[in-house]
């Protein structure tokens, strides 16, 4: 909310400075957002006499003037401005100053033969309207070498606040001037309502159909004449940025920041049937005063004349039943809405009004009378006339209520022990008033402005809350909520600072592990993943639809109702789409050849469960060229090591792994396979990316990917570990190159010579394996070396034979496959 | 010693000088002490010398062989010596040439910041409290005192997702990490402490707002826990966090729904150079407070007899001032060298006796 300085003194008796003024709003919570000072840029202009204007002598369109700044000196000044003239009073810019209008800065120069040595300017060359007509001509009695800005009082800092949303009260001036004034800068004004005389009765009346509404006052005013605002008006909106229309609308927004108090006039003369009514919308479409029409519904409350729709309550007001330059009978709404309706409906048409925005946090309900005599009595000072008697529907809600403050509070929920008096007075000074005290506690009333004061609202318990458990915590928030308020309050105005900082102890010496297993996974595998060569990113998680389906049929679930851009509607299957969008950008920078991880969730459905962690890689382009070895493009093998190598880091029993060749649709299918422990439990995929992938990213290839399903991943057993198998024997190793037919599985193979003589086989490695013209057509070799381990004495030559004769017959009953 | 032992010893001499290899060395070595070498014929004849001179000769003989073998010997370890040099002048190598490759991976500056608060937060009792990105209205919002109708909720630009039934609240992506406020209450034993670091997504997208971002949210309750404690965990993380132990910290009374007292909290700064700690400015970092009543009812927990702190603060924020990051875009475009240039290596992850 923004207001000039002066006006904060109209409620403000103070001598603080605007930086104390302004630090002091910070603190307490009513943030500074900035400080504009208009006066700051007209600084140089001056008032000036123009002594002497006559034609130039060498050009029709410029005058030739000489003009005395105040300092008696007369100064050469040549002007293009049609109503120059002899003795006239001005704005003068002398050589050096900056024209804001403009951006130029003044130069002492000659046109046509004639010096100039400053300027006479036109508001738009100050920077502070659109006329450019002429110069400014000023009143004969402006006194000549003033600054302008000081005559025109624009060295009014205006001051900028954010409100926050439990605050209405502070969206008025003489609400920030309380706070200020409890916090110690100063003493709030007194200020007291007029008594308008009531000389006839209104015409026009309430009635309420609505619940939004509890309570709404009027007031005609006859005989009025409307037009502009006095200047002193028409400064204070435009000021705060407000444009002045007429006076009978810029006093409702002058009340409006003034004292927060929103109200509204109608044209009595266009409200039609003489009664005004509060309902619910119907569906009709009105013209509102912002000139765009909506369509109101049951939701809404409105009111309405025998014509139609008149307002949207709290709102907006309608254009039809406007007060123009030609209203001369006005009927002014002073009203209570109900906040929660107000913001529904506000949000419903997507309106944002300065009543809304206080009628939405709540405004002074017990203000209303006095606002009603307030705002009649200055439409009578600036637009004559006289006043009815006050009609009105409702009643004036039962707002009254205490709160209790246990002083050791403010040191038990506060921190800091602020002495009684003290936190007494600062409660009274922001207006509550004392009414009980003993030594242990305040009772206090909450003044009528304070809607975020014990305030009853309801809960919103927990589904599934156990209600013996949701009870006992619904009795406890009754007995400490409102007390909770007022230690804010005293907290507030003493300044948080003053508060003493306390670290936390800890219930032990050496903390606890501070991650869970699950986390320390996604931690282990996202660094296991970058010592592996790739490079984390975090990336969004929703992308374009079309581009997600490449990845997996796009669930309409996961589809975002209000996308921020088209390219990023759904949310994504899968981290590896991300990272395969984020190789094709590096490609398009020139860039084809990156390793790429990301630990993140995968979308699958709305539900916890169905947002799994995922630790996913993808490598794109080729190894680096190098003299030793040389350039390759990335392969599956690559995604399958970069996965493996996260599986044994996290623990998992490697050879109890199984890999089968049916990974999801967006892998190659002939080159790409899923990593199981047992039958059911997935762990990781990898493969080759799919060339409609590929093709649909457009991307050229070869991408590899990976993903490891770290939520999938059993908890590691914890139990120590055996005795270490060290025997005193030689390891002996034996190559044997098996045909077999190219649908067998290299796995198959492993695991049969595996198998052959568990005790004496300790380990089985492929180190070779060919398809080509070397062997027949539907064959392929396998050459796996075999690792014998003797454990009681070496090995005779004749048992050697035996063991290799025993690994060739298991391989060849598992597979059908031939040593070669 | 004689002259034909003299002339041999001088030709032997001159001719293991002469031997430029091993293979001519052997020749000679064969030739003067082999089977039929010469000084091992001179050996043999020693029976035919007269008596008198034998000894004589005997000893001049073994005097000659002992010399010889020395020569030899010596000779050998010279060509040896030789051998090798010429085998590493041939083996020389240009050491300039680059090495296989090895790529390294590196880790986001996201993670580890968020790998940092962790390691500090856990040194104050914290354990890492998680939750999922798609929430319900309730966990998002209404467990935290934000109903429908609240102002609050018109600043949090939600992203939606269709609801589940017709007219149900539909589920939102959460707007902050909050929402694991609610479910470490529901789930949890008291007192706990917990940070929940994670995504959080508004729909706001410009210079200096991503429509995806990472908070980290702390909650502590007990018994005692007061707003003294509250600014106590603050200024010690941040000190240690930023590396700066007299950090200026600065708290403001402000307001959100899920705390009461509220208050906002800057770190000093000068807003010319960037730099932190000095310079007179000051720079809002995090939004904190003791935990709302409503909250702790909403969730289960009496308020009357538990209490404690919250608070929420921006991991790009702080991550963009402690390494002078100057624009928040990137941290999501994946561009290689932007990853290359800030991130971090895989291997020095945040460990507080290594130092954050």
């Amino acid at each position: 909310m923004k207001f000039p300085l002066s006006w904060l003194r109209e409620h403000l008796e103070t001598t603080a400075t605007v930086t104390e003024l302004t630090d002091t709003l910070t603190r307490i919570g009513l943030e500074l957002e900035g400080v504009a000072d208009r006066g700051a840029a007209l600084a140089p202009f001056r008032i000036a006499h123009v002594v002497e204007a006559v034609q130039h002598p060498n050009a029709d369109r410029l005058r030739a003037c000489k003009v005395d700044a105040g300092d008696g000196k007369l100064v050469s000044v040549v002007c293009g401005a049609p109503n120059a003239r002899t003795g006239m009073k001005a704005v003068f810019a002398p050589p050096g100053s900056f024209i804001p209008g403009t951006g130029v800065t003044l130069k002492v120069g000659e046109i046509r033969g004639v010096q100039s040595a400053g300027m006479l300017l036109s508001m738009r060359e100050m920077g502070l309207g659109e006329d450019h007509d002429g110069i400014v001509d000023l009143p004969a009695d402006a006194p000549v070498g003033e600054a302008y800005a000081d005559w025109a009082k624009l060295s009014d800092p205006v001051i900028d606040i954010s409100v926050t949303p439990n605050r209405g009260d502070a969206l008025s001036v003489r609400g920030v001037a309380r706070d200020l004034a409890a916090a110690g800068f100063g003493t709030l004004k007194p200020w007291a309502a007029p008594a308008v005389p009531a000389v006839f009765s209104s015409a026009v009346r309430w009635d309420i159909q609505h619940p939004a509404c509890p309570w709404i006052l009027g007031r005609t005013v006859r005989g009025v004449k409307n037009g502009p605002s006095p200047q002193w008006l028409a400064d204070r909106l435009t000021a705060i940025g407000l444009r002045p229309i007429n006076a009978l609308v810029d006093i409702t927004n002058f009340f409006t920041f003034d004292l927060g108090r929103p109200l509204h006039v109608f044209d009595a003369d266009k409200i039609a049937g003489g009664i005004l009514t509060l309902r619910a919308g119907a569906g009709e479409t009105f013209l509102a005063l912002n000139n765009k029409e909506y369509t109101v519904a049951a939701e809404d409350c409105v009111i309405a004349d025998a014509s139609g729709v008149q307002s949207l309550a709290g709102v907006i007001g309608g254009a039809a039943s406007g007060c123009e330059a030609d209203t001369t009978t006005v009927f002014l709404e002073c009203a209570l809405f109900d906040p929660i309706r107000v913001a529904l409906t506000g949000r419903r048409h997507q309106i944002v009004s300065d009543a809304r925005q206080r009628f939405e946090r709540g405004i002074d309900p017990a203000l209303l009378p006095d606002a009603v005599e307030a705002a009649a009595q200055m439409i009578i000072d600036l637009c004559g006339g006289e006043a009815s008697d006050v009609v009105s529907a409702g009643a004036e809600p039962a707002w009254q209520r205490t709160a209790t403050l246990r002083f050791e509070r403010l040191a038990g929920l506060g921190g800091l022990d602020v002495p009684q008096d003290e936190a007494v007075a600062s409660l009274q000074a922001l207006g509550f008033g004392v009414v009980a005290r003993d030594a242990a506690s305040v009772t206090v009333s909450v003044p009528s402005w304070r809607n975020d004061i014990a305030a009853a609202t309801e809960l919103d318990p927990g589904p599934g809350l156990d209600p013996a458990r949701a009870a006992a915590a619904a009795k406890g928030r009754d007995a400490v909520e409102a007390e909770a308020d007022l230690v804010e309050e005293v907290l507030r105005l003493k300044g948080l600072d003053a508060v003493p900082p306390v670290s936390l102890t800890v219930a032990g010496p050496v903390p606890q592990a501070t991650l869970t297993p699950r986390q320390t996974r996604a931690a282990l595998a996202r660094r296991t993943l970058a010592a592996q060569g790739l490079t984390e990113c975090v990336s969004f998680s929703f992308m374009a639809m079309a581009q997600a389906a490449l990845f997996a049929p796009t669930d309409p679930a996961l589809t975002l109702s209000n996308p921020i851009a088209a390219d990023l509607d759904q949310l994504r299957p899968t981290p590896v789409a991300s990272l395969a969008l984020a190789a094709a950008r590096n490609a398009a920078r020139g860039f084809a050849d990156v390793a790429l991880c990301e630990v993140g969730a995968a979308f699958r459905g709305i539900t916890p469960e169905a947002q799994p962690l995922v630790a996913a890689g993808v490598r794109a382009g080729s190894t680096p060229r190098n003299w030793l070895a040389p350039a390759r493009g990335v392969d599956a093998m690559d995604a399958k090591a970069d996965c493996l190598a996260v599986l044994a880091a996290l623990g998992v029993p490697m050879e109890a792994l199984s890999i089968t060749a049916d990974a999801p649709g967006f892998y190659h299918p002939g080159q790409s396979g899923t990593v199981r422990q047992g039958p059911k439990t997935v762990l990781a995929t990898f493969g080759a990316l799919h060339p409609r992938v590929l093709s649909g990213l457009d991307i050229t290839g070869p991408v590899v990917a990976c993903e490891v399903y770290l939520d999938a991943i059993p908890e590691p057993k914890r139990r120590r570990k055996g005795v270490p198998d060290l025997p005193a024997f030689m390891p002996l190793r034996r190559d044997f190159a098996f045909l077999v037919d190219t649908s067998v599985t290299a796995e198959a193979v492993l695991r049969a010579a595996r198998g052959a003589e568990r005790t004496l086989i300790a380990g089985v490695a492929l180190f070779d394996a060919y398809q080509g013209d070397k062997v027949e057509a539907g064959k392929k070799s396998l050459a796996v070396e075999v690792t014998f381990q003797p454990r009681e004495r070496t090995l005779t030559d004749a048992e050697i034979e035996a063991a290799s004769a025993k690994v060739a017959a298991a391989v060849e009953k598992a597979t059908g496959g031939r040593l070669r | 010693m004689t002259d034909d032992l003299l002339a041999l010893k001088h030709q032997t001499e001159a001719a293991l000088a002469a031997a430029a290899d091993l293979r001519a060395w052997d020749a000679i070595r064969v030739g003067v002490l082999g089977k039929s070498g010469s000084l091992t014929a001179l050996l043999k004849e020693l029976g035919k010398v007269a008596p008198d001179q034998r000894r004589e000769r005997g000893a001049a003989l073994n005097q000659l062989k002992d010399a010889l073998a020395e020569a030899i010997e010596a000779r050998r370890v010279a060509l040896d010596a030789a051998a090798l040099e010429a085998r590493l002048a041939s083996e020389r190598m240009d050491v300039t040439l680059p090495p296989r490759p090895a790529q390294p991976g590196l880790i986001h500056p996201i993670s580890r910041t968020m790998e940092e608060m962790a390691a500090i937060f856990g040194a104050m009792g914290f354990a890492v409290a998680e939750g999922p990105d798609i929430e319900s209205d309730w966990h998002n919002f209404g467990a935290l005192n934000i109903p429908a109708h609240h102002p609050a909720r018109a600043d949090h630009d939600t992203f939606y997702l269709p609801p589940a039934v017709p007219g149900a609240a539909p589920p939102v992506l959460r707007t902050h990490t909050s929402p694991v406020q609610a479910r470490a209450m529901l789930e949890r034993g008291l007192p706990f402490r917990v940070v929940a670091p994670g995504r959080t997504y508004r729909a706001d997208h410009d210079a200096t707002h991503s429509p995806m971002f990472h908070q980290i949210e702390g909650l502590a309750l007990g018994r005692d826990i007061t707003l003294g404690h509250l600014k106590g965990c603050l200024i010690d993380f941040l000190r240690t966090f930023f590396g700066i132990s007299n950090l200026p910290v600065r708290f403001r009374s402000s307001y959100f729904p899920f705390t009461e007292p509220s208050m906002e909290v800057d770190i000093g700064w000068n807003r010319k150079t960037g730099e932190l700690g000095g310079g007179g400015d000051w720079l809002e970092i995090l939004g904190s407070g003791m935990v709302h009543p409503k909250v702790l009812a909403n969730c289960g927990i009496d308020p009357s007899v538990w209490q404690g702190f919250a608070f929420g603060m921006g991991v790009e924020r702080v991550t963009m001032l402690k390494h002078g990051i100057p624009d928040l875009r990137p941290f999501y475009d994946s561009d290689i060298r932007w990853l290359r240039h800030y991130g971090f290596n895989p291997l020095a992850s945040a460990m507080l006796h290594e130092g954050v």
